[in-house]
């Protein structure tokens, strides 16, 4: 095992060397210029070509990259060429409202969504699993921010019940911290429980089907303990695979959600930095979600040999 | 008490138990903190660095100006005491008021007013030109700055009084003596309010807190001149990107001031009668239809005409900001309506029915060879997408092939620079406004300016519209300056220097319960109360 994980942290550095190769080239590639949108529509041609060079974003490509990438060597992302803060310190002020946001879409996602597809396959067939599959195939189809501003107008509006915008720091309390992302958890869960219910359905019905589940009927075991102990954690690999994909659904979606509940997240930070061309940041945001996806990948790999000790690396 | 406060009070007794120590403190009582969507993000701050609005908006809370422009565009005294000139306008002296600090506790002294102009020089086009009639700027004592000219330069006051950006604030000497093409690392000023730094996330809020020792003028606050007064304690600015989310946190309280409501969501917010809505800007916004002088089609001044004698005004202002005829107005005009020195001379291509006919006959005489338009059209800025869709329909409604390049406002700035052909990196058209604050004189209207390479993007070239820009300067009155804007827009709209799409307003909204929101070229803080 331990031999295992080495080899795979090994395997992160050419995969995050060629992530980093491939952002920086694809920005260096990008039409827009840093310079003329920090010189604003005022500005002369001149004034932004002696910014454009301030910048250093005359100088080689190769030069350029070398540098980038031996100041990443030693943990240093660069710094954002708008705001002069150093990279890690926007990301590490936007660092609590992404992840707050993607554990709570997590946790209600789990919740919600793996009892519906477990209940889903027991009554197979059934008007209940038809509801819950139609409910599926729903969060699938309407994007994340119609769903989002429809919460915010009944909930917020109409209700008056939750704020519509914004993020508190769990530091705050944990129930005004909370208060701000459950209208935004529940928009960005709605694909993420699709996509669970409708996996755990499919691999709940596989393990139903099997010999041992019959036997355990026959021994009198009661209907939740064949379903919920049983038949669940065999059914547990496809489903935590699933939800380990989902993070990269998660990350992406954040974005979106970020911007329509004004949460000031990495998701609109790299928004923002990808709309006024602010290199460094984009570049550090998409190395360091990068590196997440991967330990995710990681993690998963890792949870397979718990639940089912037959996976041996 | 609202239904929110009862489900909150329930979950919180609730969840406080099991908390414990994570439970919500106390806020201060009596703070009072207005809550403000401004108009973009402020990604930076620094005012001569960066010469965006937004970041122009908020400065003008954290720095203070030696003039301030009222209403009437008239530069009033603002940290300046008096001042002096020679009779041969040569020489000026500053004296500043007593009392002024910056925010670190230091008093406000000549020679930070020295080093503070001198960057700007370096950036804004008024102090570009001051900067090369200068001979010497310099701190006679720690109130007095003198400023000696090799010419007369009559808009000084208005140089440093302007709205338009850069603006010259004044900055502790150790913060100006900044490279003016680099960002300066600390927002010290000696304006009303301080801002909060460490509460500074850029993209998502930035914040202000009233400054104690901020020595108002005695008199009452008029735009940028007369009494900086606060009423409250610390102001947030809260960035949206999305509009639909700012409207709905205005109408459920969580923001109390709305910059720039789009014109879609204002019907909405006038239902509600726990928000007021009302034009934001008295000075509006006019909408330009870029063209490229350098490269054919449009280095013809026929085709450049032909364009312009088809072009609709209301065909593009009902594009931009709807059927709302409060609105906007057609202007025959590149500067500002309701401004001093208007003036439609010249402007008749633009007035009366529009004439598709002449229009293809000026085509065919510029000798149109079919060569596509590069039109440049910004798909994430709402006026320039809606003024695009417009101008690839006229196009082709008078003969000319239409290559639309849908792209981003980023790749738009970065593109229009390139002075290659349009089928090598170039373009044909673009679509911008200009605040109408820019555009009440040639000062800050760097879009009128016809200079040729030196000119803004487009670069036409006219030596008769700079003859008279250079005249505007020189005018010792204002029946003089009324008399060379005439001439000067008579001379661009021949030249067809670019194409107003027309002038318009914009909304702002805010809650009922604040008082004192006033109409203006930016938002003003001052005289601002919350109840």
């Amino acid at each position: 095992m331990l031999g295992y994980l080495l080899r795979r942290v090994l395997a992160t550095i050419p995969v995050m060397a060629i992530v980093g190769l491939f952002v920086f080239s694809l920005l260096y590639i990008a039409p827009g210029d840093p310079a003329a949108v920090i010189a604003g529509d005022q500005a002369s041609p001149e004034d932004i070509e002696k910014i454009r060079r301030s910048l250093g974003l005359d100088r080689p490509f190769v030069v350029r990259f070398g540098e980038w990438s031996l100041n990443v060597l030693r943990g240093d992302l660069g710094t954002s060429m708008f705001t002069g803060l150093p990279v890690t310190e926007l990301i590490r002020q936007r660092l609590e409202p992404t992840l707050s946001l993607m554990l709570v879409t997590l946790v209600l996602a789990i919740l919600v969504a793996v009892p519906m597809g477990v209940i889903a396959a027991w009554k197979a067939g059934s008007a209940i699993d038809r509801i819950f599959m139609a409910l599926a195939v729903l969060g699938f189809s309407v994007p994340v921010f119609v769903v989002g501003y429809l919460l915010a107008y009944l909930f917020g509006l109409t209700f008056e019940l939750l704020p519509v915008q914004g993020y508190t720091p769990i530091a705050a309390g944990l129930w005004p911290w909370l208060e701000n992302l459950i209208l935004p958890a529940i928009a960005l869960g709605c694909v993420y429980i699709a996509l669970i219910a409708r996996i755990t359905r499919a691999a709940m019905l596989e393990v139903l089907q099997q010999d041992y589940i019959r036997t355990a009927r026959a021994k009198g075991l009661g209907q939740g303990g064949i379903l919920f102990v049983h038949a669940l954690k065999n059914a547990a690999v496809p489903i935590i695979t699933v939800v380990g994909i989902g993070i990269a659904l998660l990350i992406g979606g954040a974005v979106v959600t970020e911007s329509v509940f004004a949460i000031p997240g990495l998701g609109r930070l790299t928004i923002d930095a990808i709309l006024r061309r602010d290199y460094p940041v984009i570049q550090g945001i998409v190395l360091l979600f990068s590196f997440v996806y991967v330990l995710v990948n990681l993690l998963v790999d890792l949870i397979y040999t718990v639940v089912d000790p037959r996976i041996r690396y | 008490m609202d239904r929110r406060t009862v489900v909150k009070g329930l979950a919180a007794t609730g969840l406080a138990a099991a908390a414990g120590p994570l439970a919500r403190p106390a806020t201060a009582q009596g703070v009072k903190v207005l809550k403000f969507v401004p108009q973009a993000n402020l990604a930076n701050f620094d005012p001569v660095w960066g010469t965006q609005y937004v970041v122009r908006n908020a400065s003008q809370l954290v720095w203070d100006t030696l003039y301030g422009l009222d209403s009437k565009l008239q530069p009033k005294r603002q940290m300046v005491e008096s001042e002096e000139t020679t009779d041969d306008g040569l020489t000026w002296t500053f004296k500043l008021r007593d009392g002024l600090k910056f925010h670190d506790g230091e008093k406000v002294l000549a020679k930070d007013v020295v080093a503070s102009i001198t960057r700007w020089t370096n950036r804004d086009s008024m102090g570009l030109m001051l900067k090369a009639i200068q001979k010497e700027l310099t701190a006679v004592d720690d109130r007095t700055v003198k400023w000696v000219l090799s010419k007369p330069y009559p808009k000084v006051t208005y140089a440093l009084a302007k709205v338009g950006t850069p603006c010259c604030f004044i900055m502790p000497e150790r913060l100006a003596k900044t490279d003016p093409f680099k960002q300066i690392d600390e927002y010290v000023g000696s304006g009303p309010m301080r801002f909060v730094r460490g509460d500074w996330k850029p993209g998502a809020l930035a914040a202000f807190e009233k400054f104690k020792d901020y020595v108002p003028r005695n008199e009452p606050g008029e735009w940028w001149a007369g009494g900086k007064v606060m009423h409250v304690d610390r102001i947030e600015w809260v960035i949206m990107p999305d509009p639909a989310t700012a409207s709905a946190a205005l109408q459920s309280g969580e923001i109390d001031w709305w910059e720039t409501p789009v014109p879609d969501l204002v019907p909405v917010l006038k239902r509600n009668r726990n928000i007021k809505v009302d034009i934001a800007d008295p000075l509006g916004n006019i909408g330009a239809f870029r063209l490229n002088h350098m490269h054919p089609p449009f280095n013809d001044v026929k085709a450049r005409r032909a364009v312009q004698a088809a072009l609709s005004q209301e065909d593009y202002m009902r594009a931009v900001v709807g059927s709302d005829t409060n609105l906007w107005k057609p202007i025959p005009s590149f500067f500002t309506p309701g401004t001093p020195l208007y003036s439609e001379s010249g402007g008749e291509p633009l007035k009366g029915k529009r004439d598709y006919d002449l229009a293809k006959k000026l085509l065919a005489e510029a000798g149109y060879s079919g060569l596509p338009v590069t039109c440049l059209v910004a798909q994430d800025q709402a006026p320039l997408k809606a003024m695009g869709e417009i101008t690839a329909d006229l196009l082709k409604k008078i003969g000319m092939n239409v290559d639309f390049v849908a792209t981003d406002w980023g790749t738009v700035g970065q593109r229009r620079a390139s002075k290659s052909p349009p089928g090598q990196g170039g373009w044909g058209m673009f679509h911008t406004w200009h605040a109408g604050a820019d555009c009440v004189n040639p000062a800050s209207h760097i879009a009128v300016r016809a200079s040729g390479d030196k000119a803004w993007f487009g670069w036409p070239d006219s030596p008769e519209v700079e003859k008279e820009v250079a005249a505007w300067y020189e005018a010792k009155s204002l029946e003089e300056e009324k008399a060379v804007i005439a001439r000067l827009n008579k001379a661009a709209m021949d030249h067809v220097v670019f194409i107003p799409t027309g002038f318009y307003y914009g909304y702002q909204a805010w809650r009922s319960n604040i008082e004192g929101i006033a109409n203006g070229p930016l938002p003003w803080f001052w005289g601002v109360k919350k109840a």
